[in-house]
This record gives structure tokens, sequence and C-alpha cells, in this order.
């Protein structure tokens, strides 16, 4: 590989709020007492306007932070649980970071191994590529998943340029080891006993992918500074380490206590929380586990000291809200029949035929800026908004996504459908200019004010319950 | 050069449905209601009526669309029917049509019709509605009460006003027109209320509690227009004349151009201004003896007063403190109880404003009659602050 190829930026992102695992156990313990043993810390929740493609945007969008516009040639989306499974993900990830169509994209799935597969593939591909990988995954009630598993995102940027990391050797064993499936349309894994995925799934399939990846490296595992490996059994890192020959004090925190495991997302999830905490000169391991095994190792250059900064893991970590009520996760999740009353019950279809036309203004916010007087308005029109010069077909695409904003009216709405009421919206004017009536987001009722900052996300707009499709669309949340 | 249409059109009738959960009564029964009240005023025969324009907003809710149920439900000889939709101003817009109509000379005798069914959809407030394919992707998830809400949010931070004092100003403009709507047989809400009622009602849209929300009824009005000189031939003696109507339509500037600050209706202070115009009124506040406002919701009301020139831009508190607009005071608002006890049958709402100033000019209003009034204003809203339908007429003694 070359030397100016590698990992060039990284991304990450969380979900706010953050579910306590103690609520969970409260709540289901008089069915299942052994989550009492799991009722500690907390994972993160997706909102209700959040799904894998959101996420993957907002970590892409971390990712791209400070950045100037990459050249990518591709982009990924791995997950388990892409919204659709005949519509390519990726490209509604790439409209919303408004990609240019020139662009190759790979929506990739099928194990919790899909990311790293994916940043293997991008690696090897050499060309400038965003490797996303974002999960939302449902668990039963009263099930360990449901303690285990975290909503999150993960982004990289590889290619050719000034790399923060490069990539000295990659080696993947593919076992057909089923520790766990979900197929067709059930929502939930099934999930064979834990001692025998530990024993014979983890503790033989990884360090034989280590030992492999070390051999043909010529790299000593003792050398390894950062070894990141998700996994919900206790104490099955360290072990692992122990048999490939990594240093007990290489081994990274799975940052269980705090999001929870986010699936196809979690490798590169601990990869983008090891690269803000690295030095010059350090080696990172990658070993993802599920019909078989990825192992990855990096080293990282001097380049990681000029990377603008970025809220990365702990950035997304901080933006953190205590969830305490586990209804609302049930029904965010729609595990519990609500009465939703009958304003649930409009019609929320799509005209596709509109959905494309308009592509440009939904999924990617773009308005317009007049050419004429300068004035940026949301959405484009045909004549300029300003009074004073209502020029014809005067306007460039203007994209509002990257501008922040200011409230300049607002309502905390309690008659209007919300999945979780009251739906907060209001007037924003946007810094630079220009301005729209935005649904809120992630806002903490009674903490919303005439003049706070605010900036956008891509969020759910709708779920179309009758068709099943998603309508994305951006909201405002507080900065 | 236009001269506008001041005193060109004089109503020969009015009829109003009694506003209501009318839950026994269909559209067309209030139609009827409303139209056999107003025949009887006109004193004129179905075939004398020459036009008519027929204002429904959410029609897919009752009677469906176009002018046919109009011509259906009173059996029209024949006419041209117009059927008209401009949000919650539709009424005024119904009654725009048929004035505009005499005014021209096209026809001698005109109706105006509204009506609106909305208490079949199974729930509180306004029926759900599209917005359109492209509206529905982008436009935020608002209802009506959580687009004026926001009014309060920008008008309190721009007058720097305590939220307090203008929720209590609220609920003082909720408690003057249930006040005045227990007075009016055909008011949907007859019950008075207190301030204390108000400021502690549930929370709908903050700072909008439940009774800073007019109701949701059912109902339907009516007027027959015509000329001076037809009206006098038909016996009628002290005519009511149509001074003003004027329509103003947010174009987005206040929703995508930077200078609106949300705290105020654009539309309404531009209508405002064309209508003392063209009704040749330089001082309102001292020229106007009522007011029917788009009461809405009570914010609504309180900035409209503002716009509308009476009030001082952030005054507004004060006088309605002051009790300036009570029916004891200056100048009485919603004196017939408002959309706030009326509710808000759309397509009914700016005909059932304009019926009640002709109540008053005609000296029968019953219990609510003011003293000697000459000239009564209506402004009827649809839409949201930032982007509306502000639509005001002026009816008055005719050549004051």
């Amino acid at each position: 590989m070359a030397n100016d190829s590698g990992i060039l930026s990284y991304g990450a992102y969380l979900p706010r709020r953050r579910l306590q695992r103690k609520s969970i156990a409260a709540a289901n313990s008089w069915f299942a007492p052994g989550l009492r043993s799991l009722a500690k810390g907390e994972r993160a929740m997706a909102n209700w306007d959040e799904d894998t493609v959101t996420m993957a945007v907002e970590a892409a969008r971390d990712c791209l932070a400070g950045l100037p516009p990459p050249e990518v040639e591709q982009l990924m989306l791995a997950s388990t649980t892409h919204p659709y499974d005949d519509r390519q993900n990726s490209a509604i990830v790439a409209g919303a970071l408004r990609l240019p169509s020139s662009l190759r994209v790979l929506d990739v799935t099928g194990s919790q191994r899909a990311g790293t597969s994916a940043l293997i593939s991008a690696l090897a591909g050499g060309g400038k590529a965003l490797v996303t990988a974002a999960e939302h995954r449902l668990a039963k009630a009263a099930s360990p998943q449901e303690m285990h598993f975290g909503d999150g995102a993960a982004a990289l940027l590889v290619g050719r340029g000034k790399p923060i990391a490069r990539l000295i050797g990659s080696h993947s064993e593919t076992v057909d080891f089923v520790h766990q499936f979900r197929s067709g349309e059930r929502a939930h894994d099934y999930v064979w006993e834990e001692r025998w995925i530990r024993d014979e799934g983890y503790m033989k399939l990884v360090p034989a992918a280590l030992a492999e990846l070390f051999r043909a490296t010529g790299v000593a595992p003792a050398a390894v500074t950062h070894f990141c490996m998700p996994c919900t059994l206790s104490r099955v890192a360290p072990g692992v380490a122990k048999r490939a020959g990594i240093a007990e004090g290489a081994v990274r925190d799975t940052l269980a206590a705090v999001c929870g495991d986010t699936g196809a997302a979690h490798p590169l999830l601990l990869l983008a929380h090891a690269l803000a905490q690295a030095k010059a000169g350090d080696l990172i391991a990658v070993a993802a586990f599920g019909q078989g095994c990825d192992a990855l190792l990096f080293e990282v250059t001097d380049a990681i000291g000029a990377l603008p900064p970025r809220g990365g893991v702990d950035g997304a970590l901080a933006r953190r809200k205590e969830e305490t009520n586990y209804l609302r996760f049930l029904a965010f999740n729609d595990h519990i029949a609500l009465e939703r009353g009958m304003r649930a019950e409009a019609d929320k279809g799509t005209p596709l035929t509109t959905l494309y036309r308009n592509r440009d203004m939904v999924t990617g916010l773009v308005g317009g800026r007049c050419r004429t007087c300068g004035t940026p308005q949301y959405p484009r029109g045909r004549y300029c908004v300003n009074p004073k010069c209502n020029a014809l077909d005067s306007q460039d695409d203007q994209p509002f996504s990257e501008t922040r904003a200011k409230v300049m009216s607002y309502t905390g709405d309690a008659l209007t459908y919300s999945a979780d009421p009251p739906a907060y919206y209001g007037m924003i004017e946007f810094d630079a200019g220009g301005r729209m009536m935005a649904d809120f987001t992630d806002v903490d009722e009674g903490k919303v004010e005439v003049g706070m900052p605010m900036r956008m996300m891509f969020r759910v707009k709708e779920h179309d319950t009758v068709r099943g499709f998603v309508r994305y669309f951006w909201k405002a949340a507080p900065v | 050069m236009a001269t506008g249409i001041r005193d060109k059109v004089a109503i020969l009738g009015m009829g109003c449905s009694k506003f209501g959960e009318r839950w026994d009564r269909n559209a067309e029964d209030l139609m009827v209601e409303a139209f056999e009240e107003c025949m009887l005023d006109a004193g004129i025969e179905r075939n004398q009526i020459e036009a008519a324009w027929f204002g429904t907003a959410i029609e897919e809710q009752h009677v469906g669309k176009s002018g046919v149920p109009l011509a259906m439900t009173l059996r029209l000889p024949y006419i041209p029917v117009t059927r008209v939709e401009n949000y919650c101003a539709t009424g005024t817009e119904a009654f725009r049509g048929a004035v505009y109509a005499v005014a021209s000379g096209a026809v001698d005798i005109a109706l105006a019709l509204g009506v609106e069914k909305l208490k079949d959809t199974g729930y509180g407030g306004l029926p759900q509605r599209g917005r359109g394919g492209l509206n529905n992707m982008f436009w935020a998830n608002i209802s009506a009460p959580g687009s004026f809400a926001q009014l309060a949010a920008a008008y309190r931070v721009k007058h720097r006003v305590d939220p307090k004092d203008l929720k209590r100003a609220m609920a003082h403009i909720s408690v003057k027109s249930h006040d005045n709507g227990a007075l009016n047989p055909k008011a949907h809400l007859r019950n008075k209320i207190t301030e204390d009622d108000v400021m502690n009602a549930p929370m709908i849209a903050d700072p909008l509690g439940l009774y800073d929300c007019c109701g949701v009824s059912d109902g339907s009005a009516c007027a027959i227009v015509t000329t001076p000189d037809i009206a006098r031939g038909l016996g009628k003696k002290d005519l009511i004349g149509v001074k003003a109507i004027q329509l103003a339509v947010s174009n987005g500037q206040e929703a995508q151009f930077g200078e609106w600050d949300g705290s105020y209706f654009a539309t309404t202070r531009v209508a405002a201004g064309r209508a003392y115009k063209e009704a040749g009124i330089d001082d309102p506040r001292k020229r106007i003896s009522m007011f029917d406002v788009h009461d809405c919701f009570s914010v609504t009301e309180l900035v409209t007063m503002e716009d509308l020139g009476i009030s001082q831009e952030g005054k507004a508190i004060g006088d309605v403190l002051d009790g300036f607009y009570d029916a004891s005071g200056k100048i009485p608002c919603q004196i017939d109880g408002g959309l706030k006890c009326f509710g808000h049958p759309i397509g009914a709402s700016g005909l059932r404003m304009i019926y009640e100033m002709y109540l008053q000019l005609n000296g029968r209003a019953g219990e609510r009659q003011r003293p000697d009034p000459v000239l009564g204003m209506t402004h009827n809203l649809g839409g949201f602050p930032s982007q509306n339908v502000s639509a005001i007429t002026i009816v008055g003694r005719y050549g004051a």
C-alpha cells in the first residue's frame, strides 16, 4: 500500500438519550431476574426520528468536519439494520451529504463484521472512500441484548492524502459460526449459549485471525498499543489479547458502560475512539467477530496532530441526556401499542416524483442564493423573495445544512401528533441569512428560548407505516 | 383610476345559523338555516339571485368540491355559483366575490354563503389537512395553535414583556369574549370564564392553553348584497353599505426574507391601511365603532389590535387590561363572542363576523346592542403568522 494512503479522518455519532440499564432491569426483572446483574451503566438510545441512515449521516458530517469537500469516489454504509432492503441506503446518505452523483455506493450488511469488511474493501480499493457504519438494533423486552445493545454510528474517510493512520495489514477468517442470527422479517436476533460463543467462537477464531495478521505483517503483538475488539461477553477481550500476545494494557474499553454495543458500527466506533486518543507511532489493532473474524492493524502517523477538531466518540458521549423512562424506549422502538390518537392516522404518503424533482431541496437542504441581490432563501423559488429584487431564475444552490441558526420564534405543541410530545418547532434564522419554519429535535421541554443557537440535523420526518416508506428531512437541534 | 367599493354595494339581508356541535345536522341543514333567515331579511325571491359565491375550506370533510353543493342545496335557478377557498379567510372571500359582482354592475343581486361542518372528525381541534406533496416534505409539523403560539414568543422578546403579563392580557381577552358570547343565543360557548380558568387551563401549544384557543364548531352564515338603489327600491331604509374589503396575501417575505420578526402580521398591516383608505377613514381609533377580529387564539387578537393601528405597537397589553376592548370599553372587540365563543367553521366565520356588525348597525343585537354604532370592521385571517391571508371588511351606515 502506498505511503500516502490510509485513514484520513474519523467521525462518530451517538444518539443523545442514554437509557439507564437499571430502568430496564426495574421493569423486567420480575420476569428475568438475571437482568439485575446487567443493570449497570447506560446505553445509547436512538430518538424516535433516528435510524441507521440518519446516524450514518451525522457520523459522516463529524468525519468531514473542518475538511475541504473531499472528492469521494465511494460511499459505503455498513449495518444489519438498514431501513430499506431495496433502496440504496447509502444513496440517501450521499444525498444528505450532497455528494456528487458521480459516486459508487454500497450497502454492506449480513454480519457484525459488516463495518470492518467495508473498511478493508475501501482501503484495498485505493480511491477516496467514505465508510460509514451505523446500527439501530431492536431487541426483545427482557432480553440480555436489550441491555447490551446501543445505537450509534461511526465514519472513516480513507484513501490518498495525509493519512492519520496507515493500514499495515489485514486478515479475514470466514467460518460459518452461528452465534446469533436474524432472518427474513424477524425483528430480533436468535442467540445461542454465551459459554459456547466465548470458548469456541471468540477465544478460537479471533486469536487465529490475529496470529495470521501478525505473521503476515511481521509486527510483534506486544507492540500493539490499542486493541479494539467489541464483545458483550465479560472478560473475553483481555482473554483474546492474552492468547494473541497483545499486552493487557492495550485492550481498549468497549464503551459498554456508557454506550452499549453498536453492532456492525462498533469496531469502527472503537477505532475512531482510539484514533482520537492515539499519538504518532501508535499501533492500533481492530478485531471484529461474526462468522469468522476481520483483523486490521494500523500505524498512527504524525498527521494525527493536524486533523481539525471534531466531536468524535468523546464529543458524542458528552452530548448526553439521561433517560430513565423504559416505556419511552419501548414506544420509540414500536414495541408497545400506544394509543396514538386519530391525528396519527393522517396519510403520510410520499409522491416519489415530487421527491425526485426536489431531492436536493429535501434531502440536501439546498435552497437558493440570489446572484442579483445576494439574498439566501429556502426553499428556492423561481423568483427571488427579496421584494426589491424579485429576479427570475437568479439563484445559485445554497446549502443550509452546515449553517448555524438561531431560534426566532417557537412553541411546544401538545396538539399536533408527535411520537415524543410536545412537538417543538419554530422559525429559525440562519446566521448567514435565510430562514425556515423547522421542526426541532433533541430539545428539552421548557429549555427552548428565542435566540438559542441551533444546528441542522438529518432526521426521519415521517414513518409511512401504510407503505413502509421512511421520509427524511432536516431538523434544528440545540448546538 | 380605481375608486374602490365604498358604498357602491348595500347589504340586503343576512343570516346565520346557530353555531355549535350540531351533531344532528348536516352541512346542508346549516346552509338552509342561514339562507332562510337571510332570505326573510332580504325580502326577495330565490329567482332574484343572479350569482352566488360559496365559501368552504375543508370540503372533503362535508359537502365536496365546486359550486354544485350550494346550487343543489338551495335549489338555485341555474345561476353562476363559484366555490372559493382562501384558508380561514374563506368566508370573507365569498363575500368579496358577491360584493364585487354587484359593484361591477354585472349583476343586481348576489349571494355569499359560507359553511363548515368540522365536528365529523372524531377528535378535537381543526381537522388534519393535506398541505400538498412538496410542502409535506419540508413544512414543520405545525398545528394551528402551534403556529400562532409563536407570535407570543416573538412578541414577548421584541417588546421585553414579562411572560406572565402577556399571559394575563391574553386571559383577559378570552374572559371578555366569553362575557360577550354568554349574551349571544347563536354562540357555541355561552359560559363565562375567569382569568384563573384561562391561566390554569391545560397547555395546548406553549404558551397557549385551552382557553386561549377558539372553539371548533359547525356553522353557516350568508349575505345577500345589491346596489343601494335596488335596496331602497325593495323598501329598505337605513342602508348598511360596504365601505371596504381588502385582502393581503403573504408572498414569502415573512417566511423566507429577513425583515419580519415573527411578532406581528405583515399582511394585516397592509390590508388595514388599504381598507381605511378605501373607506375614507383617517383615524380608525376614533371612527370605528366596533371590531370583530380573527381571534383564533387570544394572542392573535392582541397582536391584531396593533396591526389594525388601534393600539400602538407594543401597547396592546395595556389597552386590553384597561378594558378598552371590553363590551363596556371605548371600542368593543368581539362583541358577539368572536371565534372564541362561536368556534371557527372555516367557510362561515368571515360572514359570521359581518353578520354581527350588520345586526349592531341595524339595532338588532339584543342584549349586546351598542349605542348608535356607525362603522364596524371585521378581520378574517387564514393561514399562519408566517404565511397567511388577511381579509378586512368595513361596513357601516350608508353615507357615513
